[in-house]
Formats: C-alpha cells, sequence, structure tokens
C-alpha cells in the first residue's frame, strides 16, 4: 500500500509526512477468534488487511515422532487426539490402515459401527462449527443451540465407546470387543448396548430439528448473509491448487468425497449425497456443513436399520507386528482428507508415521485468501475454513 | 426549598437511580440472555435465582488490580471511563419521570441530551486511544465513526417529534402527547406520538439507539471476535465497571427518551392528573423496561454488521429516510 | 433452506427472533449439577478401580500404557503350601500400585491388557483436586473405586 515510488515527486515532499506505514497486527496466538493458538501476523491499512503470515506451531506435540515409540494399539489413542472434536474419525483411516497392512479385514458388524461412529462424530464435528461460526460472526445464541444438540451426539458416542471425545474404540481387526483381558472381563462384550439404536433415531430427529433452527436462526438471517454471502470466495480451480479437502473444497462446486471414492467403510450400501454448492464463499461454506449433518443422519438411519450381525473383530495375533512394508490410507474426516502414511519394518511399532493432517493443509489457502480482506471478514474467512489447531500441529 | 439541598436530594435521586437501575438491567440481561441460550444463568448468588450477581461481579471487578499499561497515557487513560460515565447520568437530569419529577426541565431539553450523550464519544476515543494498545485504537477509532454516523438519524428522528410537538421540552413532549387528539363516542383519545404517524422516525431512533450502545448488531467498537475488546481491551478494575455500568445506565437512558418521545412518557391512559406524579414513575419504568428487553432480545439473537455496511446503513439509510420524514411531519403539521 | 425463494424483507430476523423467545419462556434443559447428580452411562471411562487381591505384579498395564503413569512395586511372598507337605508357594505382593490421572489419557489399554481381572473402570467422576499431585492416586484409593464398579448393561439383541 505505502510504496512510496508510487507517489509523485512533488507529493511526496508533502505526504512523506503523512504517509503512515502500515501496522503490524499480531491476531493471536491469543485470540478470541483463532480457536486456540494460531498467529497471524497481519499487516493493516486502516481496517484492510494488505499482508498476512500464518505462524503455526503452538500446539505442535509431536505426535508424528511419538508414534514411532508406540505400538499400533496405543496410536489409537494418540490419533484421536488430533482432531479431538471429531476423535472417532480420525481414528478409523489409521486402523485399515494398519489392517491394510497385517491383511485382515473388519467383519461387517464391527464396519458399521465404525460408519456409525464416525458419522456421529462428523455431526458432532460440524455442530461445533454451526456453534463457533455465528459467535465470530457476534450470534452467541447459536452456540448454546448447537452444543446442547451435540450432547445427544456425544452421549451415543460415550454409551459405546466409553468416551466422549476420545473414544480409542477401533482395533485392528474391528472395534473393541470385550471389557478386558482376564477371564472374567473377556466374556463381556462390548457390542452395542441395549436400547443404542432407538436412541440413536432419536437423537436423529433431534439433528434434524437442531439443522432447521440453526437455519431459522442463522442461515436465513439477513444480517449473515451480508456478512457472508460473496466473502472469502475461493474458486474450483484455487481451491484444487491449494489441495483443500471436504466442506471446503465441496462448497466450490466440486463433488468429491472419500466416503465415495475411497472404499474403507460400506458407505456404498448406504443411499447418500454428497452435499456440493457452487458459490465458494463463507456462507456456502456454512450451509454445506449443514446440509452434510442432514445427509449424515440419513446415514445413521440407514446404517442403524442395516446393521448386520455378527462377530465384532476378526481373529488377530495377540501381538501385533505389521509386516514390512508401507501403506497410506485416507478417510473422509468431517473437514477433509485425513490421511496416514504408515511406514512398517515389521515391529510392533510403526517405523514412521506420516499423518496427513486436513486443517494443516486447508490452512494453506489463509494468506492467499486472507489478502486484501477487511479485519471482520478474515474473522469470517478463518471461521468459515473450520480448522482445529490441533490438527494444524498435531 | 434552599437551592442545595434540593440539588443534593435530586442528584442522590438520580445517582441511585442510574446505578440500581444498570445492576437491574444487568441482571436481565443475564437472565433473559441465558434464558434464550437455554440455560439457567446465574442462579447461586443471592438466595433465590441469583439476584445478587451483578453485585457480586460488581464487588469482584472492584478487588481487581486496577491496571494501566506501560505505554499508556495515564491521566487520560485514567479519565475516561468518568466522561463516560458522567454523559450518560447528566442524560437524566431533564428526562421526567412525572409531572413534576424532573432533575429540571429544561426548555430544550431534547437539544441537551443529545449534546451530553454525544459526549461519550470523547471518552471512548480517549479510552482508545492512551490505551497504547493497538486493538483499542482501532476500536475507538471505529467506535468515533460509528458514533458520529448515528448521531445524525438520532437528531433526525428525534427532530421529527420535536417538530410535531412543538417543543424541546422534554415535559412539553409528554404533555404533546396526553392531549386529546381526537374524541370517540365521548372519550377522549390520547395517543403517544409512536401511533400519531412516527413509526418511521421511532425505528430509526432505535437503530441508531442500538448502534450508539455499541450493542449487537452494531457492536463493532468492541467485536470481541475481532478485536479482542476493542477500546476496552486494557481496562481492568473499577475503571472497567464504570464502563460497564455506563453502558447499561446509557442502555436505560437512551429507552427513557424513546419512551418519553415515541411511547408517551410518564403518561398513560386513564390516570387523574392528580395522581400522574405518583403513577407515572411506574408507567415510565414499564416503558423503559419494555424498551431494555428488546434492546436485549436483539442482542441475544443477531449477529453483527461489518464497519462498512454499519456506515452505508446510517449514510445511504436512515439518513435520507429521516429527513425525507421530517419533511413529511413537517408538511402534516402546516397543514392539519 | 429457501434462499432462492422471494422472501418478505428481513422475514429471517423475525423468525429468529421468534425462536429465541420461545427458547426463554421454554424451561431450560439444564442439570443442577451439584444438587442433581447426572448419571454417566455404565461404560464410561471415569476412573480405574484396582482389585488387589487378583493383581500378580505381572506389569503389563504398566507396560503397555501408552504414556507409561502407572507404577508399580512388589515383592515375592512366601506363603505356606495349599497343602500340608507340599512345596512353599510364592507369590508376588503389590507394594505400591499408583495411577497419575494427570497424566492418564483414559484410554483402556490397562484394564484391556491385564489378564488377572485386576483393573475395572467405573463411570466415577467426582475427583478433581485442587493440587495436580493429589491426582497421583495410591493403591488404597484404587482399591476404594472398587466398589463403584457398574455391573454390565445388557445388550442390543442382534
Ligand atoms: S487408561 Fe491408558 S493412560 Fe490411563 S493408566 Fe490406563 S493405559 Fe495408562
Ligand atoms: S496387568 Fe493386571 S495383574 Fe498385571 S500388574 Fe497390571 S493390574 Fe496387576
Amino acid at each position: 500500500m505505502t510504496d512510496l515510488a508510487m507517489i509523485h515527486r512533488s507529493e511526496s515532499a508533502v505526504s512523506i509526512e503523512l504517509q503512515t506505514p502500515d501496522m503490524t497486527l499480531n491476531i493471536g496466538p491469543q485470540h478470541p477468534s483463532t480457536h486456540g493458538v494460531l498467529r497471524l501476523i497481519a499487516k493493516v491499512a486502516g481496517e484492510r488487511v494488505t499482508d498476512v503470515e500464518p505462524v503455526i506451531g503452538y500446539m505442535h506435540r509431536g505426535y508424528e515422532k511419538l508414534s514411532e515409540v508406540r505400538t499400533y494399539a496405543q496410536i489409537t489413542t494418540l490419533v484421536n487426539r488430533i482432531d479431538w472434536v471429531a476423535g472417532f474419525a480420525s481414528e478409523v483411516p489409521f486402523i485399515i490402515g494398519v489392517e491394510k497392512l497385517m491383511g485382515v479385514e473388519a467383519p461387517p458388524r464391527a464396519q458399521y459401527i465404525r460408519m456409525i461412529l464416525t458419522e456421529l462424530a462428523r455431526m458432532a464435528s460440524h455442530l461445533v462449527f454451526m456453534s463457533s461460526y455465528p459467535l465470530e460472526l457476534g450470534a452467541t445464541t447459536p452456540l448454546m443451540y448447537a452444543l446442547r444438540e451435540r450432547e445427544y451426539i456425544l452421549e451415543l458416542i460415550e454409551e459405546v465407546t466409553g468416551g466422549r471425545f476420545h473414544p480409542n474404540f477401533n482395533r485392528v481387526g474391528g472395534v473393541k470387543p470385550v471389557y478386558g483381558g482376564g477371564s472374567m472381563t473377556k466374556k463381556w462384550s462390548l457390542d452395542l448396548p441395549e436400547g443404542f439404536l432407538q436412541r440413536a433415531r432419536d437423537a436423529m430427529d433431534r439433528m434434524e430439528q437442531i439443522c432447521d433452527d440453526i437455519d431459522t436462526l442463522v442461515s436465513d438471517n439477513e444480517l449473515i448473509k451480508m456478512r457472508t454471502v460473496g466473502i472469502g470466495v475461493i474458486p474450483r480451480d484455487k481451491a484444487l491448487e491449494y489441495g483443500l479437502t471436504g466442506p471446503n473444497l465441496r462448497a466450490s462446486g466440486v463433488a468429491y468425497d472419500l466416503r465415495k471414492v475411497e472404499n474403507l467403510l460400506p458407505y456404498d450400501e448406504i443411499d447418500f449425497d454428497i452435499a456440493v454448492r457452487q458459490g465458494g464463499d463463507c456462507y456456502d461454506r456454512y450451509v454445506l456443513r449443514i446440509e452434510e449433518v442432514r445427509q449424515s443422519s440419513r446415514i445413521v438411519r440407514q446404517a442403524v436399520d442395516q446393521i448386520p450381525s455378527g462377530p465384532l473383530q476378526t481373529k488377530v495375533p495377540r501381538v501385533l507386528k505389521a509386516p514390512r512394508g508401507q501403506v497410506y490410507s485416507r478417510g473422509e474426516n468431517p473437514k477433509g482428507e485425513f490421511g496416514y502414511h504408515i511406514v512398517s519394518e515389521g515391529a510392533r511399532m510403526p517405523y514412521r508415521l506420516k499423518i496427513r493432517s486436513t486443517s494443516f493443509s486447508n490452512l494453506s489457502i489463509l494468506p492467499w485468501i486472507l489478502q486484501d480482506a477487511l479485519i471482520p471478514d478474515l474473522v469470517a474467512i478463518m471461521g468459515s475454513l473450520d480448522f482445529v489447531l490441533g490438527d494444524v500441529d498435531r | 426549598m434552599n437551592f442545595w439541598l434540593e440539588l443534593i436530594i435530586k442528584l442522590v435521586a438520580i445517582l441511585g437511580f442510574v446505578l440500581t437501575g444498570a445492576l437491574v438491567v444487568i441482571y436481565a440481561e443475564l437472565k433473559a440472555g441465558s434464558h434464550m441460550q437455554g440455560r439457567i444463568g446465574p442462579y447461586y448468588a443471592g438466595v433465590r435465582w441469583g439476584w445478587a450477581q451483578p453485585l457480586a461481579d460488581g464487588l469482584k471487578f472492584l478487588q481487581k488490580e486496577d491496571l494501566s499499561p506501560t505505554g499508556a497515557d495515564r491521566t487520560i487513560y485514567g479519565l475516561a471511563p468518568y466522561v463516560v460515565m458522567m454523559s450518560t447520568i447528566a442524560v437524566f437530569v431533564v428526562i421526567p419521570f412525572g409531572p413534576d419529577m424532573v432533575g429540571r426541565d429544561l426548555d430544550l431539553g431534547i437539544y441537551f441530551i443529545l449534546a451530553i450523550s454525544s459526549l461519550s464519544v470523547l471518552g471512548i476515543l480517549m479510552a482508545g486511544w492512551s490505551s497504547a494498545n493497538k486493538y483499542s485504537l482501532m476500536g475507538g477509532l471505529r467506535a468515533a465513526a460509528q458514533l458520529i454516523a448515528y448521531e445524525l438519524p438520532l437528531v433526525l428522528a428525534a427532530a421529527a417529534v420535536v417538530v410535531q410537538a412543538g417543543t424541546m421540552s422534554m415535559n412539553g413532549i409528554v404533555l404533546a402527547q396526553s392531549e386529546t387528539w381526537f374524541t370517540v363516542a365521548g372519550i377522549d383519545v390520547a395517543m403517544p406520538f409512536l401511533l400519531k404517524g412516527q413509526i418511521i422516525s421511532f425505528i430509526i431512533f432505535m437503530i441508531a439507539v442500538v448502534a450508539e450502545l455499541s450493542r449487537i448488531p452494531f457492536d463493532m467498537p468492541i467485536a470481541e471476535s475481532e478485536l479482542t475488546m476493542g477500546y476496552l481491551t486494557e481496562y481492568s478494575g473499577i475503571r472497567f465497571t464504570m464502563f460497564f455500568l455506563g453502558e447499561y445506565a446509557s442502555m436505560i437512558a437512551f429507552s427513557a427518551i424513546a419512551a418519553t418521545l415515541f411511547l408517551g412518557g410518564y403518561a398513560a391512559p386513564g390516570v387523574p392528573d392528580g395522581l400522574a406524579n405518583l403513577v407515572g414513575p411506574g408507567v415510565m419504568l414499564l416503558k423503559i423496561a419494555l424498551l431494555v428487553f428488546v434492546i436485549i432480545w436483539i442482542r441475544w439473537t443477531w449477529p453483527r454488521l461489518r464497519e462498512d455496511q454499519l456506515q452505508r446503513l446510517a449514510w445511504f439509510w436512515l439518513i435520507p429516510i429521516a429527513l425525507a420524514n421530517i419533511a413529511v411531519v413537517a408538511i402534516f403539521k402546516v397543514v392539519f | 433452506m429457501s434462499d432462492k425463494q422471494i422472501r418478505f424483507p428481513f422475514r429471517g430476523l423475525w423468525e429468529g427472533m421468534w425462536l429465541t423467545l420461545k427458547t426463554m419462556l421454554k424451561p431450560a434443559p439444564v442439570t443442577m449439577y451439584p444438587q442433581v447428580q447426572e448419571e454417566p452411562v455404565p461404560r464410561a471411562r471415569g476412573v480405574i478401580a484396582l482389585d488387589v487381591e487378583a493383581c500378580t505384579v505381572c506389569m503389563l498395564c504398566a507396560r503397555e500404557c501408552p504414556d507409561w503413569c502407572i507404577y508399580i512395586e512388589g515383592h515375592k511372598e512366601e506363603q505356606p503350601p495349599s497343602k500340608p507337605g507340599g512345596r512353599p508357594r510364592v507369590r508376588a505382593t503389590l507394594d505400591r500400585f499408583d495411577i497419575d490421572y494427570s497424566l492418564c489419557m483414559y484410554c483402556g489399554i490397562c484394564v484391556e491388557v491385564c489378564p488377572f481381572d485386576a483393573l475395572f473402570w467405573t463411570p466415577e467422576y467426582e475427583y478433581s483436586e485442587p493440587k495436580i499431585t493429589n491426582l497421583l492416586h495410591n493403591m488404597d484409593k484404587l482399591t476404594y473405586w472398587l466398589g463403584t464398579v457398574p455391573d454390565q448393561p445388557p445388550l442390543e439383541k442382534s
């Protein structure tokens, strides 16, 4: 902005006094709108951001390195802490990667349980988004409504797995079949508890209701539309260039969903649509996620109806050792593509685990998209990308 | 009565009213807001319903350390909250709660109010500038731009009422609304200005009031997701309390003005003249409560606008409409 | 989502306000926590209970714990033979069994690997402490939790 060379010579003498340098504004690492500890070094001219540099890493916990000294069973505990609002969804690609390495496959009932829980986790994550995004735009009430309903989802997850956020329910070859390893606790099966299917159906009714409520309160609100329609537009080609995935990509008009592409879970037996919107602006990214919650509830309803019976886990050796080799397995996390590159040297632990976390990749578009945004738009755009800092820094 | 004695009584009455009123409104906001969100809100402070929560909050703020940043301009920084508070309290001097229950019935009452209430901009700008914080500065600048932009529709909307009433005295405006407008079947009907064709001014006035109060949907100066807390970022302890109380006191003040201008002030249908001084305050408080509730309700439902949209709303919509409205009102006044 | 339809101007604003007003008039769905306790589900991983009698100090749990927050010490004890004339038995006895709940990730691996049914989950959750060191639960405390282990809930018929 303040390029002195651009100013006419005769003017520069006068206005060199009046020329104000751009102000550097440190947004974060502790700031109400950065969802944790993201820091943006923004150059602002008045309200307009001329340049922004995201600084990440404040929350780096070194999961990739930690995984090198932990067995596969222990890593499952770690990976559901990467994107904590959807813990179960990030467990699944990892465990399926290990299964691929070892050449086992989960029985159908386990796969269905995985699918139901993944979709519940997706709903929980999107509900967090539906609550936090209006908050960035100043509306405080959707937060409470969405979190209130999320409680029902978390309760369902807890009922089955025992954990609300960190289920740690996946085991190589299925889901956790029994309570413990002793002679007595081995008899206590961890199959779905009684009444779960009905409660899941009821919760889906609530989900559809809260989607309508949030539509009334937020999506149809003219002020929200004023703030988000046409703001932070990511065109289709830019979205592909920056490697966006998940809802952020689909809001730009690319119908790409790993649930349909990869065949990790039996999504092909379920009838659902990929939500796509064409605009690529903040409003589309927002509304698309509400639509995805509706689709997820459709998936859960069908999965609950047609869940097969059978064992929860296939036979696996007591000491899990993955044979030499490597695998890249990826799944559709609520936020986009979540992948694990597992390199095994044949030990109980992976030789190397590379985590392709969604938010980190989605965040890469920030400097481009925040160019010349206003500060209020900066908040609106950042929120609409829906990242979790734990997922960015790992 | 002795002049000084009267002055002291009035001062104490106004101060007491402002402070308790602010606490009550804070409580109402906490409670109404939380129930709108499906929460309970304050519950334990006091014995029932958490009625003592604002008091407890106030005590908590008072015992907190009064920080001021190293780079701050101490004098201005310290003075700013009192400037804001002062301008709010001064408004109450001319608001009538009954025919005789008014601090001082100035002939230019409404003019005085509009002049005094815009002083708070000064305080906010002082706070923003002296805090030596970039967020504060931006918040202060936003506040200045916003308050100045909305001062105009506020004045213009009030001017329409002044034109219709033919007086600037607050008491006069109330009296103008309790005059018989027409007679139906032997009953004299008096109407507040809201029903006498001032609905457009009322809406503009209320929008401008919400903007003047920097509340959602116009709370950009303190937009906490953007500017942390705007010009309040660095304040703590008693100075923050001052700002906080000031905000709610001015909510009452502006609601009182709106109630006087548009809803008939202390006048209520069917109250004999002799009782007006007794019933008046109650009626007035009810009307204030209604308006305050609407402001609270809006705050807990809507998101906030953007700075440029706010300016566009003021300059492109509110001010032209308000001007046209004055013209229409004036024509009616002259013709009928 | 009727963003394509022509709508009454500002209808969204009023509908939103109507929704918040309706919510305000409904009772709040709140559990008043200290007076009313929320019933956690039986499978909830609240705190780990230890059955000292069953534990054989095999150290499997301590080894498999992902952040190694179980501290075990034990010694071998000579016990009288079970039948007269038999060889004296050697039994491992616990001296120390601490779980540091400030480190625990509540993953459940320790419960899962224990081959002797010595560890159980219980859904108790009221053990927060003002001091972090107090989160180290020793043998007595862990044994105390044993009384709160729930029965297994019935399963969904499949
Ligand atoms: S639950 Fe997990 S982290 Fe906690 S003590 Fe057991 S194994 Fe260790
Ligand atoms: S695994 Fe079980 S038996 Fe072995 S030390 Fe741990 S608690 Fe004791």
